[in-house]
């Protein structure tokens, strides 16, 4: 797999799907490039003005919590984000965001400071600190989400295939 | 019990750790997630396996504030009748009332496109949440991957106190767990008090299992749940229930009586307080409703406690119903005239302000009471509000007293 090179956006515990795709935006939700202006706005206002391609989310324990909306990781893979790092990732959103293609990764973010120049490895489960010079390891997705993820996402998965397999 | 539906659905014992293909009984979505699962489907090119088996839902966004809204509704409209779907309109209620009323039975794989989607659980099936492209998925080929959940166990014994209901148990068990304490886990109620809980009491209480996180909350279903399903009309009521020596991950036990009116403090749902400990918290706007706790049962107790009083003079009350029926049922018995007489704007059946587009947005500043699942900032609507929880009663004795009130005084 890619090697994934960005800057880290640094986020708090349990930032919600309410944090990253605000319901006052409801009417957005069939217009995700408008919708996408406003990721994670009621977290970090500075975050979508400010992301780059290729950067990525660097959160804390149990990102993603809340509702089940697929915007939340769909915008987020939108501006560009490369893959969220987090310590723990609620249910529902760690399903989605490998369903729609974006990497999410459990590692420990502690010591990843904002800013920071991040490179991660897919296939070795690394992620290199540039910044700080450290390197942490995270551990391969359970196999079926490995292989929707190398897919590109679960509709790639499922026309390749037909069928879902375990 | 988890292991056991699964099970059955995968055509092989499973246990708690495995990842397996499980057929589904009932997949559903709603106007919220709706139009993205739809563009899914086209891109897959497939056709719902069975539209019998598949519902589709206008419940949030109702009646449409907005011609964003309205257009989205549109796309599922036309296409849920084109598919030969079942269909409920604008104004029909909540898609987890609704399912609970009209669709899941006991032993069945529940599967929806929201995450309380667990509120099902309550009649003994495994009902989980998913997001869009999971459910486009599960729509076309009538089956999904799962990871087969932990159980942990919850026992509720002893005899709720006066004002206090199986809104607190939940707040209270959230508290307990953290928002993350049941992540991936399935939860599954237990002990007398649960079992002598009406089937409403009951779906409050698996809802709100996702705020800690759990894939499921189930609660075996029994005599209550064969009443509940015969009230309606239904069949196909089984027992389901935990083999002798089901094995849990953990037990967690809750001491009925010891449990006091709770309420969950603005920004996260396990911030959980007993009223007495909140202080003096001035309220401008009271919500009841959701698919937590906006039932005839929960209306009846507002009314009760509103009964021959006035709302305190600047605090507004809206509710909401969470189905037709349950607004049939407040207009029948004379709920609703209570309601409307002490004041409330009652709004029709759907989500209302719970997920922040209409219904009873609060201003800057101001503080909103809500019967709901979530706290979260901006959650009602306005990052520059704040939001608290709290079972219907309280609700309605802080639209009484103006602040976060014990309701045990009306009751």
């Amino acid at each position: 797999m890619k090697e994934l090179r960005g800057r880290a956006w640094k986020f708090g515990d349990n930032v919600s799907t309410d944090h990253i795709a605000p319901g006052r935006y409801f009417h957005l939700r069939s217009n995700l490039p408008e919708l996408a202006k406003h990721v994670l706005e009621d977290a970090r206002p500075d975050f979508a003005p400010g992301v780059s391609a290729g950067d990525f989310v660097v959160a804390g324990r149990n990102f993603g919590l809340g509702s089940s909306r697929e915007h939340a990781p769909t915008i987020i893979k939108m501006v560009g984000v490369s893959a969220v790092l987090a310590k723990s990732f609620a249910r529902i959103f760690y399903r989605n965001s490998i369903n729609v293609g974006l990497p999410a990764i459990i590692c420990d973010t502690t010591r990843i400071g904002d800013g920071d120049l991040l490179v991660v490895d897919l296939g070795l489960g690394k992620v290199k600190d540039e910044t700080n010079g450290e390197v942490l390891s995270f551990p391969p997705l359970p196999e079926i989400m490995r292989k929707i993820l190398e897919e590109g996402g679960l509709v790639k998965y499922v026309k390749r295939r037909g069928d879902l397999e375990v | 019990m988890s292991e056991k539906i699964i099970g059955e659905h995968a055509g092989r014992s499973v246990s708690a750790g495995e990842t397996v293909i499980a057929s589904v009984d009932l997949c559903f979505t709603h106007d919220a997630s709706g139009p993205l699962l739809i563009s899914q489907l086209k891109e897959l090119g497939l056709d719902l396996q069975n539209p019998r088996r598949t519902a589709f839902f206008v419940d949030h966004a109702v009646p449409a504030p907005r011609r964003e809204s309205a257009n989205d509704q549109k796309i599922v409209r036309e296409f849920a009748k084109k598919a030969g779907a079942g269909f409920h309109e604008a104004g029909s209620g909540i898609c987890h009332q609704l399912v609970a009323e009209e669709y899941a039975l006991p032993g069945q794989i529940v599967l929806g496109t929201d995450s309380h989607t667990v509120t099902a659980g309550a009649l003994g099936a495994f009902a989980t949440g998913m997001g869009a492209t999971d459910m486009a998925v599960a729509m076309a080929l009538g089956k999904t991957w799962l990871r087969v959940p932990e159980t942990l166990l919850v026992k509720v014994t002893g005899e709720l106190g006066k004002g206090v209901f199986s809104k607190d148990v939940a707040l209270h068990l959230v508290g307990t767990l953290g928002s993350e304490g049941a992540n991936y886990k399935s939860v599954e109620f237990s002990g007398e008090t649960v079992e002598r809980m009406e089937t409403s009491q009951r779906l409050t209480l698996s809802n709100m299992v996702v705020e800690a996180g759990a894939k499921a909350g189930l609660v075996p279903s029994d005599l209550e749940t064969k009443r509940f399903l015969e009230s309606l009309g239904r069949e196909g009521f089984r027992r389901v229930f935990p083999d002798k020596g089901a094995q849990y991950e953990d037990t967690i036990e809750v001491e009925a009586g010891k449990l006091r009116p709770m309420v969950a403090l603005p920004g996260s749902v396990d911030n959980v307080k007993p009223v007495e400990e909140v202080g003096e918290v001035e309220i401008d706007i009271v919500f009841v409703g959701s698919c937590t706790n906006g039932r005839i049962e929960d209306l009846r107790v507002v009314a009760k406690i509103l009964s021959g009083r006035k709302l305190r003079e600047g605090v507004r009350l809206v509710v909401t119903p969470s189905s037709r029926r349950t607004l049939v049922e407040a207009v029948k018995d004379g709920t609703l005239q209570t309601l409307i007489g002490a004041g409330a704007a009652v709004t029709p059946p759907g989500c209302g302000v719970c997920f922040g587009a209409l219904g009873g947005v609060p201003a800057d500043g101001e503080r909103i009471l809500a019967s709901t699942n979530r706290n979260f900032k901006a959650r009602t609507g306005n990052p520059e509000a704040l939001t608290y929880l709290a079972s219907p009663a309280v609700c309605a004795a802080t639209a009484v007293k103006g602040v976060i009130a014990d309701p045990g005084e009306f009751l």
